[in-house]
């Protein structure tokens, strides 16, 4: 059945004795409560013991000693208190240095992705925008495609493009230039870039120590293998974010940027002073979705290899509990995590509704 | 941007060259990708920026569907998993979250704003911390290593039901009182009447749900552990990755990986509309 099915039938009122409908009320009252949570009934059920339930049982779980084998609730498994919380935070000893280079890596990872995609996208939306643009759908395709496909697929044909003898290193090759190993190269970007400059070791008041990592090692800058991730992600979750430009550009509409053509603003101008701003909650909208996403990294770690230097707290938190079975360990990195990511959720949420008081 | 911007011959060139490099590094790696996957391996690997394979091998692709001598990678049996658990998400994704958003849109019930309450609050629940939880559930109630725990889990998902909701508040109220007065039920009028009406919100959430589940990976992982239940993600992840010894055998991986782009892409390329609008409210999750 179609709306114009319906549309004829449509306007029938009919004049009812003043005391009917509020007696009808009640009783349509009652249908309604019933059918109301009949509807939503499965759903929430579901969401119940799918997410919440499991939400609090994996909470109790990252203050007990579970192993994964027996069951949680009833099965071999000691409370053990902040004990795996103390691991990762205060106990100076190598699961806080595995968890401290994962927040590392992961810090890097953000701190790269999140402004080059959020200006990529930007950037292609307002090319993309242009109307007298010839082919607009085609580049608009284009930028959008990576975004649809599975995360596995496209870093399989990650791998094989970036691999010792791959085709990058190939087309470097072709520049003159020898590109590194990029899966299997641990050395951290701004290390290497110190190095070019000739400073190889750590100075003596970098070797101070933060989380079990010194100085030093902190501003090593993201590893190479990690540099292809980065590329991997920005490349994915660019035409994501530029659709949602363009959405907000097309709100914007024609007339504010004849109006500033009128005052002889040129496009640079126009930008800066003009369509910057009105893109302002968008902005800060990818943004904040940017910065959830790339703390959750995973799927494209797992498929690059264990490698110390891409590992992240997702990761990690994953393998304590899969591969080493410490599931309370595991379940406290989630938590951990889930903090970090509401925190900074709700720092930006707070920016975006100041911005717009 | 406007008539302005390309009004020089050179600026309005580089505009384009710019276009042209990027839709290039965009749509490249794909190109080498369709191209690997009629190379034969020792091709692929010595020549792999190569745009024309030399020979044409269809090994891969024999391989993947299962004519080749080679059966140790069941390509068919994670093709048909994938199929039978995105078809299953999708299809409870869609029963659920329209039953569930009519109500939240239009039935007056006690405690409506709190149910409403309580799909936002799991709608900000990042999908990475849920990897532990859910495997303790599947535990729990015996559903780990089956079809059922692969589905269930993923199907109960709050931004279907936030996004039906949106498509029937745009319905207007009048059509079903309408329908009402002439004495169907609320069930019924519901069926055969508001949900017809909201079929974009519908094919919406279906493509959402069907790229969804057709991609899920990490959780997958974590439900399963018995190769019967690979799908072409974990499949391909654990072949890939080097456990299953793939080595170089980059076609296969690569031809392999195309074969489990193609469904969504075609999904794309038919609803280019209603995938975008899907994409941008899927993202708008936390």
């Amino acid at each position: 059945m179609t709306a114009t099915d319906v549309r004829p039938e449509a306007p029938a009122p009919v004049p009812a004795p003043a005391q009917r409908p509020k007696r009808k009320r009640t009783a349509e009252d009652r249908r309604q409560a019933i059918a109301g949570w009949l509807f939503v009934s499965p759903a929430m059920i579901g969401l119940l013991i799918f997410m919440v339930i499991p939400i609090l049982l994996a909470f109790f779980v990252s203050f007990t000693n579970w192993d994964g084998l027996s069951s949680p609730i009833t099965g071999d498994r000691k409370f053990v208190g902040l004990h795996n919380y103390e691991q990762l935070l205060t106990r100076d000893a190598l699961t806080r240095r595995s968890f401290s280079v994962a927040l590392k890596n992961n810090f890097w990872f953000v701190l790269i992705v999140v402004p080059i995609q959020t200006a990529l996208a930007l950037w292609l939306a307002i090319l993309v925008n242009n109307k007298y643009l010839k082919g607009r759908s085609f580049f608009r395709t284009a930028f959008y495609f990576p975004a649809i496909t599975s995360s596995i697929a496209i870093t399989l044909v990650f791998i094989f493009l970036f691999q010792g003898g791959g085709a990058v290193n190939a087309m470097l090759k072709f520049l003159g230039i020898k590109g590194p190993n990029w899966l299997a190269d641990s050395r951290g970007l701004f290390h290497l870039a110190l190095s070019g400059v000739g400073v190889t070791k750590s100075p003596h008041w970098a070797q101070h120590q933060i989380l079990s990592q010194s100085i030093w090692d902190w501003f090593s800058g993201p590893s190479v293998t990690m540099v292809v991730i980065i590329i991997l992600v920005i490349w994915t979750t660019s035409g994501t974010f530029m659709l949602m430009f363009l959405a907000a550009l097309q709100n914007i509409g024609e007339e504010v940027d004849e109006a500033s053509d009128i005052d002889g603003a040129n496009s640079w101008q126009r930008l800066r002073y003009v369509t910057l701003p009105m893109l302002r909650p968008t902005l800060l909208l990818v943004l904040t979705l940017g910065i959830i996403g790339t703390w959750q990294v995973f799927d494209q770690i797992y498929l690059t290899g264990n490698n110390p230097a891409t590992r992240t707290p997702a990761f990690m938190s994953f393998d304590q509990s899969f591969n080493n079975n410490q599931f309370g360990v595991g379940s406290a990195i989630a938590f951990l995590l889930f903090a970090l990511i509401m925190t900074l959720s709700t720092l930006q949420r707070r920016l975006v509704k100041e911005e717009l008081d | 941007m406007s008539t302005q911007t390309y009004r020089s011959p050179t600026r309005k060139g580089l505009g384009y060259a710019a276009l042209i490099v990027f839709a290039l590094l965009f749509i490249g790696p794909f190109l080498i990708q369709i191209v690997t996957a009629f190379k034969t391996d020792p091709d692929a690997t010595n020549h792999p920026l190569g745009l024309i394979p030399h020979p044409v091998s269809m090994a891969a692709w024999k391989r993947i569907f299962g004519y080749s001598a080679d059966q140790s990678v069941p390509f068919g049996t994670w093709l048909m998993n994938s199929i039978i658990v995105s078809t299953c998400i999708t299809l409870l994704r869609v029963f659920l979250d329209s039953l569930a958003g009519y109500a939240l849109a239009r039935l007056k019930f006690p405690g409506r704003r709190l149910v409403f309450a309580f799909v936002l609050v799991t709608l900000a629940v990042p999908s990475v911390v849920l990897l532990i939880p859910r495997f303790l559930v599947l535990k729990e109630l015996h559903l780990y290593n089956s079809y059922a725990g692969m589905i269930l889990p993923i199907a109960m998902d709050a931004v279907g039901i936030f996004l039906m909701r949106a498509f029937f508040l745009q319905v207007p109220a009048s059509i079903e009182e309408a329908a009402r007065i002439d004495g169907a039920g609320i069930f019924r009028t519901y069926w055969e009447i508001v949900l017809p009406l909201v079929r974009p919100g519908l094919i919406t959430l279906t493509i959402l749900s069907f790229q969804g589940s057709w991609n899920e990976f990490s959780f997958f992982l974590i439900a399963t552990s018995d190769p019967k239940y690979n799908t072409l993600t974990t499949g391909l992840a654990k072949f890939g990755g080097g456990s299953l010894g793939s080595g170089n055998q980059f076609p296969v991986t690569l031809g392999a990986a195309l074969l489990s782009t193609i469904p969504v892409a075609i999904l794309f390329f038919v609803f280019q509309r209603q995938f975008v609008r899907g994409q941008i409210s899927g993202a708008v999750k936390g």
